[in-house]
């Protein structure tokens, strides 16, 4: 019998197990304490250049992205294949952002590499944290022609990542609100419809800290983007009220959707691309971006930390910037294109095809879910942009209220 | 037998069905808009009847791979979990031996164990011995939060056996495998099936775990939960549909012969 | 030989649960005293007031997933106990196609169930909008965002784990025991609670250890049944993980959970008179 079988089987006392349990404890706590402060310091610009300097084309690049955010015969990604001779892998591996934080953080963490070249991630707290903790690879514009002849001048000027040195948006949404016209029989245009108690438990919010936070304080005439500590703290007393006033029905996540169109809720915070869609199915739902303001948000690639193909994944990021490649893209996934020519190209395209596409081509170039108006622009936010310290206190401050 | 026990026994027959129908409910929905001739990327209202999609059902090449490693996964996992967790049920049920409460204990911890934090540990561990995230790693994960269902199960059965039954057949010279063949394993057999099917159910539908220990590897309900953000396409509800199909016609398979036999 | 035979039957599960389980417990029981955030790094402080502002935070949350948890698993109880009994004793040679038949819903993923039950229950869906329509049910009744409609959830999500234990236990009682019973005492429900109760006490125990302790955790029907004043622990311990990156608080509210549920569980045995069949708890 070998010693560890018998160390199994033999008569053992209690106290072993706890000394054993001890020991391999204080092993863990050791390496427990190994989660260690990364927060990195922006790169210097040499150091930036002297990276991409040393990178190669590989000829290969892996893609991670959420799943439908490419239409099924991957043809963007076949005619960059054709065009450069650079292979890729399309891996549609993200379901959450929160999750997928969750996931890459310990293996950044330790060092090792995601497996992926580029990933889609939203502009909300995990992006933050993947720019502050180093996990993003800085950019080299000059390899990003593209970019810069094609993007909107909006999608080059956003408050998380100035100067695009980290991201680039992949593709927007908008945050305002929805309502069943079945129901709702005035013309919502104030945020104020929110809050009104003649739509008592008919009114649905969003339970994201960030998406609330900002339509609280909308609701107050508070810009969001310079928004400080006392303004959160007043943006949450309204909530508090109207959640009181038993006027919230729920904190939705995306399951609103479902909620407005079967009349569940009348009216609710939504999301421009979800309200399209639910257009084209013809049910009754209409969506409008408040007097007051709404929210614009955009999933952005980005170059993760370790990744083994950087400049192959560079190219591609470059090449959904020609206005014919984000057209196709834009027409399969529905929300807003950062690429304003692909209206015009969209609207080409409609003239020459015929019956049923024809139509939900000129339902995609007319909406203003898919290519927002000027005054839409105007009144658009981002999320309030939050330093660690900050986000102690805003995130509670909205959790209260929403997880109560 | 008197008529009211025959009463009893009709009504408690309808109800077993009743319930049945209860649980299924959901299904007839999921199978309905399989065949809804939808226009726009959200399949929620009814729109017409269509079999395109049953025609279509392959052409999401990301989903039909992450269908085709759902079942490999529940299939591989349930028969691991099925064998080391009717071993540990029967020496919970049957032997004294030491260690015995600290394993109890841990049977209880794995169950109340949030799935999120299980999850999020377990890739910790993962990542601090390096090793690489695939279908394996959800193999191992899925075997340690069924683990307990099969032992808790086995354990309920092993229980009520009668040990003298055993020795008998020992008595009657038989070999410790022979009796474990010839009498234990018979007599547990309806606590390791009902462990099974638990053990598969549980592993075919996990999200939260499987999110954590996948690395690059998409299971059926990881695209799923994804493809929400877009509009969950109608191939999901005739993958659904065809599981569930799959599932009636080996129930009416083994009824059938369940009558042959009797 | 013998001697060895149950640490040869544990081994395999002993060692998926050391290396699986009790390693990141550990671990995890580390994290749960350490301070700092996530940018800037936790450090190990033995900070054992993380427990405590957990709690005193988070108490409402915690409490009422342990009423929700209980009033699930005595309807669960409820609903599935007779099934159970007549699979078991009436169920002839279809026993395993009626588990079969009760476990099949669960085959297909969860979001597609939630879909349909949104569907199904939707305040002015098929089945509320004809009721209503009828002028059986008052124009703003709704079932969806309440706490009827959560525990409900629960119920209708782990109710084949209590069927199907109880049936494992009741399906080795001899018909003919119950038939002798009845008529040795005068009426059916004397025969049953003197001799089948018993028998299926192992089952029912099981049946509630693997409903009660998961259905506490669960933070799935709170965020899709649930109203505004649902949520559960479970979904506290993902946002304080997941959104807040707060880890020691996530581990210190597991823990937490955990003993609670274990100490419920421990009562709950006491009171059924079953500590040999959870020893865990006792010794």
């Amino acid at each position: 019998m070998n010693p560890f079988m018998r160390g199994m089987t033999q008569p053992r006392t209690r106290r072993d197990v706890f000394r054993l349990a001890g020991a391999s404890a204080a092993g863990l706590a050791l390496a427990a304490c190994g989660v260690q402060g990364q927060k990195a310091a922006p790169p210097k610009a040499d150091a930036v250049a002297d990276f991409w300097a040393k990178q190669k084309k590989n000829g290969k690049v892996v893609f991670a992205n959420w799943p439908e955010y490419m239409p099924e015969d991957k043809a963007p990604l076949e005619k960059f294949k054709q065009d450069t001779g650079i292979a890729y892998e399309y891996k549609e591996v993200i379901q959450e952002n929160a999750e997928f934080f969750g996931k890459a953080d310990p293996v950044l963490r330790a060092g090792q590499s995601l497996g992926y070249d580029i990933v889609v991630m939203t502009n909300g707290i995990q992006l933050q944290h993947m720019i502050e903790l180093g996990y993003a690879v800085a950019l080299d514009h000059s390899k990003l022609p593209n970019f810069q002849a094609n993007a909107g001048q909006k999608y080059k000027e956003r408050a998380y990542d100035p100067g695009n040195k980290y991201t680039v948006p992949y593709t927007s949404g908008v945050t305002g609100i929805a309502y069943n016209t079945e129901y709702v029989k005035e013309e919502i245009t104030s945020i104020e419809a929110l809050f009104d108690p003649k739509y008592k438990g008919r009114v649905g919010m969003m339970a994201d800290a960030q998406e609330i936070g900002n339509f609280g304080m909308f609701a107050l005439g508070i810009d969001p983007e310079k928004s400080t500590e006392a303004d959160w703290q007043k943006a949450g007393e309204k909530l508090k009220a109207q959640r009181d006033a038993g006027i919230v029905r729920k904190y939705y996540d995306q399951s609103y959707i479902d909620a407005v169109s079967k009349g569940d809720v009348w009216l609710t915070m939504a999301w421009s691309g979800d309200v399209f869609q639910r257009q084209l199915a013809g049910e009754p739902v209409k969506f409008v971006v408040p007097a007051e303001g709404g929210t614009i948000w955009t999933d952005n690639m980005l170059i993760p930390k370790g990744a083994a193909n950087p400049l192959d994944a560079l190219m591609l990021m470059d090449y959904l910037y020609q206005p014919a490649v984000a057209a196709e893209l834009d027409e399969f996934i529905q929300y807003v294109t950062p690429v304003p020519a692909v209206q015009d190209l969209l609207r080409e395209k409609a003239k020459t095809a015929t019956g049923e596409d024809k139509k939900a081509l000129e339902d995609m170039v007319d909406s203003p879910l898919m290519f927002p108006t000027e005054a839409d622009y105007a009144k658009l936010r981002s999320y309030t942009r939050l330093t660690t310290q900050q986000e102690q206190v805003f995130n509670p401050i909205f959790q209260s209220i929403t997880q109560a | 037998m008197s008529r009211t026990t025959r009463l009893g026994d009709r009504l408690l027959h309808l109800y077993t069905w009743l319930v049945i129908i209860w649980l299924s409910s959901p299904i007839a929905v999921m199978i309905l808009f399989g065949f809804n001739d939808k226009q726009s990327k959200s399949n929620t209202t009814w729109q017409g009847f269509t079999l395109r999609w049953y025609a279509e059902l392959f052409d999401i090449s990301d989903l039909t791979v992450a269908l085709r490693n759902t079942l490999v996964i529940a299939l591989v996992s349930t028969v691991v979990t099925v064998v080391i967790g009717t071993m540990l049920g029967l020496a919970l049920g049957r032997h004294r031996f030491r260690g015995k409460g600290v394993t109890n204990f841990l049977v209880f911890a794995a169950i109340s164990t949030p799935e999120l934090v299980m999850g999020a540990s377990l890739l910790s561990l993962f990542v601090s011995g390096n090793v690489p995230r695939d279908s394996s790693t959800i193999i191992v994960s899925h075997v340690l939060f069924s683990l307990s269902f099969v032992v808790v199960t086995v354990r309920a059965r092993v229980v009520t056996l009668d040990p003298a039954l055993e020795e008998a057949a020992r008595d009657l010279g038989a070999t410790a495998w022979g009796t474990f063949r010839q009498v234990t394993l018979p007599s547990i057999m309806p606590g390791v099936l009902a462990g099974a099917m638990l053990s598969f159910a549980l592993s075919i539908d996990d999200y939260v775990v499987t999110s954590f220990v996948n690395g690059s590897t998409v299971t059926f309900p990881l695209w799923i939960v994804g493809a929400v953000k877009t509009g969950i396409p109608p191939q999901v509800n005739v993958m659904g549909t065809l599981i569930f199909g799959i599932g009636v016609l080996i129930a009416i398979a083994n009824a059938v012969a369940a009558r042959r036999r009797g | 030989m013998r001697r060895l035979t149950p640490y040869l039957l544990a081994l395999p599960s002993w060692m998926w649960l050391a290396i699986f389980l009790v390693v990141p417990m550990v671990a995890m029981a580390s994290v749960s005293l350490q301070t700092g955030n996530a940018i800037d790094g936790f450090a190990m402080t033995f900070s054992f007031s993380n427990y405590g502002d957990a709690i005193g935070r988070y108490s409402p949350q915690l409490v009422r997933s342990l009423v929700y948890g209980g009033l699930a698993t005595v309807a669960m109880l409820v609903i599935g106990y007779p099934v159970a009994y007549w699979i078991a004793f009436k169920g002839g040679t279809r026993k395993s196609v009626y588990l079969f038949l009760l476990l099949l819903p669960f085959f297909v993923s969860f979001v597609l169930r939630t879909i349909s039950w949104n569907f199904l229950l939707s305040d002015n869906g098929i089945l509320f909008g004809t009721l209503k329509g009828w002028g059986l049910l008052p124009a703003d009744f709704h079932v969806l965002a309440t706490t009827f409609a959560v525990v409900g959830g629960l119920t209708y999500n782990f109710l084949p784990f209590m069927i199907l234990p109880i049936y494992v236990a009741l399906e080795r009682v001899d018909p003919r025991v119950v038939e002798a019973a009845q008529d040795l005492y005068a009426s059916r429900t004397a025969a049953f609670r003197r001799v089948v109760l018993p028998l299926s006490l192992p089952g029912v125990f099981a049946g509630v250890l693997m409903t009660f302790v998961p259905a506490t955790a669960d933070p799935i029907n709170a965020a899709i049944l649930g109203g505004t004043a649902n949520t559960m622990i479970g979904n506290i311990i993902q946002t304080e993980y997941l959104t807040n990156l707060d880890y020691p608080t996530a581990s210190a509210l597991s823990f937490t959970l955990m003993a609670v549920l274990l100490v419920g569980i421990f009562v709950y045995a006491r009171a059924l008179g079953t500590e040999n069949v959870l020893e865990a708890a006792a010794r």
